[in-house]
């Protein structure tokens, strides 16, 4: 039973970034290998908006969280806008590199060490037992929580929403939503500001759970297959994707050996590469043929 | 993209024999009597700190080489260039260790492994193009890693392994030894880049860079080219992930992180994507940087208080020299050269040449 609710929390943690992946992926075609980074800036953000709203963790929260949707538009403003239409390899390298830049400009301010955010706000992290005897800390149910919401929400969004809208057309093609009078750097600078917010989410949630250092990013890496084997374009197929990845990396940590909890996600990639490159609910791309 | 270097005037040639050579004039033979004097005397001159720089300087290059090679001709994405120079590093760790195998098996053993292991990284080049191959060889670099980390685990190298310095009959590698072995090296694998690229799989490489049909079309079998140049490129990787475990005498995975890989991309980015120069220049800058960034932070007043940043400020700065060159020199060192010799050759006019003038 354990066992089962360590794999759905993992599995909305993966689900939770993936979504940022595939939003940026789905409207702009660019992967953004930065996102690891950026949520880890949200969940530093809530360290300092904390000793800012002192006493009131919900006004910090909030502002933390306003403060990643704004770093998202505009990393797209003054930086991805300049990559658009480039080589596949420059845009990705330019995340990359932001990556390394926002890592640097964290470890400066924030130092190296282990950082505790519930701490800095004030707010505590009981153990709930559920059903069966099985035990899940309050942040990773509201972690779990936080992903179907944000799940609905966007798939409300995308499927009624004017902007959502705008926004799968800008994926479809964007030189006809360009002629049909869509804004597209509007679009991408949304998609952005979006795919950072949620990718805040879970950094704050997680942060707020076990603690922040700055290899947080590393777990976000970890997300990353579970957006290919969903598919890269597709959320339903995020959702899907973290669960699978999720549970493979619980199964086999607990049944195996703990040391391949790094390597576990990659060997779901390499193995769904081969198979299946667009993932299980992704769109066919071209592929060549051996 | 493959313009030759700009010459003030054009040379005729009337033989194979001329058509073939390396060196057409005698200023670029002077030039290179020059460099080669320069680079032979540095070690009798330099300090023992800036001799193990240009030790690193040439490791790197071997490669940023086989990366451009890869990358800048090729057209194939790699991020995992660190897994294979781990991989390198670790056969001979791993043979030093447990067999006390000397160099001269450890070193064909290590261009062995890049070679296999090329051939699984190329594997899925058949299939998969741009993000979907780069993502692949992302996760195939994890899975080196892993299996070293494995690998010392259990055989209770946690820290890492310890290599014994490499002798021939007794003798010992010092300091300047190192520094002409490693130069030896780079001047092999720049030579061996060099005549694979005027040779018939360099051409197949930049057809199949350009445009993968077309250069079907013309007959090049683009599986086996693909292959080839995954193979060549990481052996070549491999041997430098070789002499870097001798180097440095330890191996440990933690050396092989990601990062790293990115800083190879970096050295090709910076350089100057499809110009072996550029490697060369790109490997030089970017293994030099931190000690820049290093010496520049000690300029400044209350250096003390800034020591425990330098690796922040070194990461915050290199990610954002990256970007900088992204967005503002995509052809990186080497385009800002060529704009140089550009401007002498033309000076006192401005017109830029009209064959291959880009933007």
């Amino acid at each position: 039973m354990q066992l089962a609710v360590n794999i759905v929390v993992l599995g909305s943690i993966y689900s939770l970034i993936a979504c940022g992946y595939v939003l940026i992926y789905r409207v702009s075609r660019v992967l953004n290998l930065a996102h690891g980074e950026l949520m880890m800036l949200g969940a530093y953000l809530v360290l300092a908006t904390a000793s800012l709203f002192n006493g009131h963790p919900g006004v910090a929260l909030a502002a933390a969280i306003l403060l990643s949707l704004l770093t998202g538009g505009l990393v797209y403003i003054f930086l991805m806008r300049k990559m658009t239409g480039e080589m596949v390899l420059a845009a990705i390298l330019t995340t990359v590199a932001l990556g390394i830049l926002v890592r640097g400009i964290v470890i400066l301010i924030w130092s190296a060490q282990q950082q505790y955010p519930a701490q800095a706000l004030g707010v505590s992290n009981p153990s709930l037992v559920l059903f069966g005897g099985a035990r899940i800390s309050f942040w990773s149910a509201v972690l779990v929580a936080t992903t179907i919401v944000v799940y609905g929400a966007l798939f409300v969004f995308l499927r009624f929403g004017r902007w959502g809208m705008r926004m799968r057309a800008a994926g479809q093609n964007p030189l006809l939503a360009a002629q049909r009078g869509i804004n597209l750097h509007g679009v991408y600078a949304l998609a952005w500001s979006l795919s950072t917010l949620t990718g805040a989410l879970a950094g704050i949630l997680m942060a707020l759970d076990s603690g922040l250092t700055s290899s947080m990013p590393v777990i976000a890496l970890k997300a990353f297959p579970a957006a290919l084997v969903g598919g890269l374009d597709s959320f339903a197929g995020a959702l899907i994707g973290g669960l699978i990845v999720a549970g493979a990396e619980v199964l086999l940590i607990y049944y195996v050996d703990p040391l391949l909890s790094d390597v576990v996600p990659f060997l779901v990639l390499i193995a769904m590469l081969v198979v299946r490159p667009w993932g299980l609910f992704g769109t066919r791309e071209e592929l060549d043929r051996v | 993209m493959f313009r030759p270097p700009p010459r003030a005037s054009g040379y005729l040639h009337t033989g194979y024999g001329e058509d073939l050579a390396l060196l057409r004039t005698r200023t670029e033979r002077a030039s290179l009597a020059v460099f080669v004097l320069i680079v032979a005397a540095f070690p009798f001159l330099a300090s023992p700190f800036a001799l193990d720089l240009a030790c690193q300087v040439f490791l790197a290059s071997i490669g940023a080489l086989s990366l451009m090679l890869l990358t800048g001709y090729a057209g194939q994405i790699s991020l995992g260039h660190a897994g294979l120079i781990a991989a390198g590093a670790f056969t001979t760790g791993i043979l030093a260790r447990e067999v006390a195998a000397p160099f001269w098996i450890t070193l064909p053993a290590s261009a062995l492994t890049g070679i296999l292991l090329g051939f699984v990284f190329g594997l899925p080049s058949l299939r998969l193009r741009g993000l979907y191959l780069a993502v692949s060889t992302l996760a195939l670099h994890f899975v080196v890693i892993y299996l070293g980390g494995e690998y010392e685990t259990k055989r209770g190298f946690s820290t890492g392994i310890l290599i014994d310095p490499p002798s021939l009959a007794g003798l010992k590698l010092g300091a300047r030894g190192w520094y002409f072995v490693l130069l030896m090296a780079a001047a092999a694998s720049l030579m061996i880049c060099i005549n694979l690229l005027r040779s018939r799989s360099g051409r197949a490489w930049r057809a199949i860079h350009v445009r993968e049909t077309v250069a079907e079309a013309l007959g090049i079998n683009i599986a086996r080219y693909k292959l080839l140049a995954f193979v060549i490129s990481s052996s070549m990787t491999s041997v430098a992930g070789c002499l870097f475990a001798y180097y440095r005498g330890f191996v440990s995975v933690e050396a092989f992180d990601l990062f790293l890989s990115i800083q190879y991309v970096a050295m090709i980015i910076i350089g100057g994507m499809g110009s072996l120069l550029g490697a060369l220049l790109g490997a030089m800058f970017v293994t030099v940087f931190p000690y820049l960034i290093e010496a520049l932070l000690r300029l400044l007043p209350n250096a003390q208080k800034l020591a425990g940043d330098i690796f922040a400020v070194n990461y915050a700065a290199f990610g954002g020299v990256m970007i900088l060159f992204l967005v503002f020199e995509p052809l990186g060192l080497v385009g800002i050269w060529r704009r140089l010799q550009n401007y002498f050759l033309l000076w006192p006019f401005r017109y830029k040449p009209l064959a291959g003038a880009r933007k």
